[in-house]
């Protein structure tokens, strides 16, 4: 009977750790504490080039993360990628002359949407598009027009 | 006649290959069918938890440990030349919970779990125990096999969990404490990168795949073992090799329909 007890108690113990290792796994590793969709409204914005842009990219206000990118399609009318986004459900006072710039964070980093509020009094709602936006900014073409500028210089 | 002798190798092996694939697949059925028989026997399921889980918790512990303290380390060496080193927790969180935690635990499940199942069940036959509790009236398949593949499929993801864990544990032990990489930035890029449906759930999701693949081969291989010593030896070691190609084959095709985009 001794034996039984024990055997429960150490089947108990694992049951236990694994658990508990799932939720170190979901809590303290995953980005369980952040916004992972749910509850919030959608925005779109269209740009001309979105770089590197993925879905699930984070779109941020002053570096504070806002939302996500849940969709990046094509509009083959007027040849500009249409970027869907996320955006919490208490981040609902964002104006709605923001422009919706693309961004790299650090040099090699991860690109995302950072917003550039306005002063209007009217607020963007659920399934409005960003009336301006920037694009991302192309290394090479960058690259490409410091050389040219510095050819023409006399 | 050389020709028609291969033709006829191949539909020898044709025609076991099938009658392997439907009579463990009428052997599974036959599991699941008896699942329910097992609410009034937890102590059945008990007993197996023991040997299948408990016991093999210390070699995954260590093995996770292990795998992450050298990633830890390995992965430091390669980031630190491009100054991406505060990436390391980023980088093995998810190369555990992704992949090497539901593969290397399925790996060693099977050689400490697997084995040790299909020798157990083989020799019962063996020793014609199995046809014993059908004299008595006993089905040996609820009595024997079902408590045994519950466990195997009940322990898999909670065993992987722990490796992934552990694993980062060790990492964040050698690139934290050992080797300097910044505390904050080794959880939050790991936070900030690592999503809860995607990645940690799709994991479980791959852990409970192998767990069923693991111990179906294991009480399948001890089953249908041939009821001798050398049948036995030659179950066990079938029941390794076909859990550990079945495990990486499922592998590949579950991270294309996972993390395919």
């Amino acid at each position: 009977m001794h034996d039984t007890r024990n055997r429960e108690i150490a089947v108990g113990i694992f049951v236990a750790i694994g658990l508990a290792a799932l939720l170190m796994l979901s809590l303290q590793v995953s980005n369980i504490s952040n916004f992972t969709g749910g509850e919030g409204y959608t925005l779109s914005a269209r740009f001309d080039n979105i770089g590197g842009l993925k879905v699930k990219s984070p779109v941020r206000i002053g570096g504070v993360r806002i939302g996500r990118i849940t969709d990046i399609s094509y509009d083959e009318k007027i040849y500009e990628a249409v970027v869907t986004m996320r955006i919490q459900q208490q981040q609902n006072r964002i104006p709605d002359d923001t422009i919706a710039n693309i961004y790299t964070a650090g040099l090699l980093g991860e690109q995302y949407i950072g917003l550039e509020p306005g002063g209007s009094e009217t607020f963007l709602t659920n399934g409005d598009e960003f009336s301006e936006t920037t694009s991302a900014i192309v290394l090479e073409r960058l690259i490409g027009e410091a050389i040219f500028s510095k050819k023409n210089d006399p | 006649m050389k020709i028609l002798d291969s033709f006829q190798r191949l539909g020898q092996n044709s025609e076991r290959l099938f009658a392997h694939t439907g009579a463990s697949s009428l052997f599974l059925l036959r599991i699941l069918a008896g699942i329910p028989s097992l609410c009034g026997h937890m102590r059945l399921l008990l007993q197996q938890m023991y040997s299948v889980g408990v016991q093999t918790l210390t070699i995954i512990s260590v093995s996770g440990l292990a795998v992450g303290m050298v990633l830890g380390l390995q992965m430091y060496n390669i980031l630190v030349d491009i100054s991406a080193e505060n990436t390391l927790g980023h980088v093995v969180a998810l190369s555990l919970v992704r992949e090497l935690g539901p593969v290397l635990t399925g790996l060693l499940f099977a050689g400490r779990a697997g084995s040790a199942l299909t020798a157990e069940i083989g020799l019962m036959k063996a020793t014609d125990q199995l046809a014993g509790m059908e004299m008595m009236a006993v089905d040996p398949v609820k009595r024997v096999i079902v408590p045994r593949f519950v466990a195997g499929v009940i322990s898999m993801p909670l065993l992987a969990a722990i490796f992934s864990a552990v694993g980062i544990l060790g990492s964040y032990l050698v690139g934290v404490d050992l080797l300097g990489v910044d505390e904050g930035a080794f959880w939050s890029r790991m936070q900030a990168h690592v999503d809860l449906y995607g990645d940690v759930l799709n994991g479980v999701i791959k852990s409970l795949v192998f767990g069923i693949l693991v111990a179906w081969i294991a009480v399948y291989e001890g089953y249908h073992a041939e009821a001798t010593t050398e049948g036995v030896s030659q179950a066990t070691t079938r029941t390794v090799v076909h859990s550990a190609f079945a495990i990486l084959g499922m592998d590949f095709i579950l991270t294309g329909l996972m993390f395919g985009d």
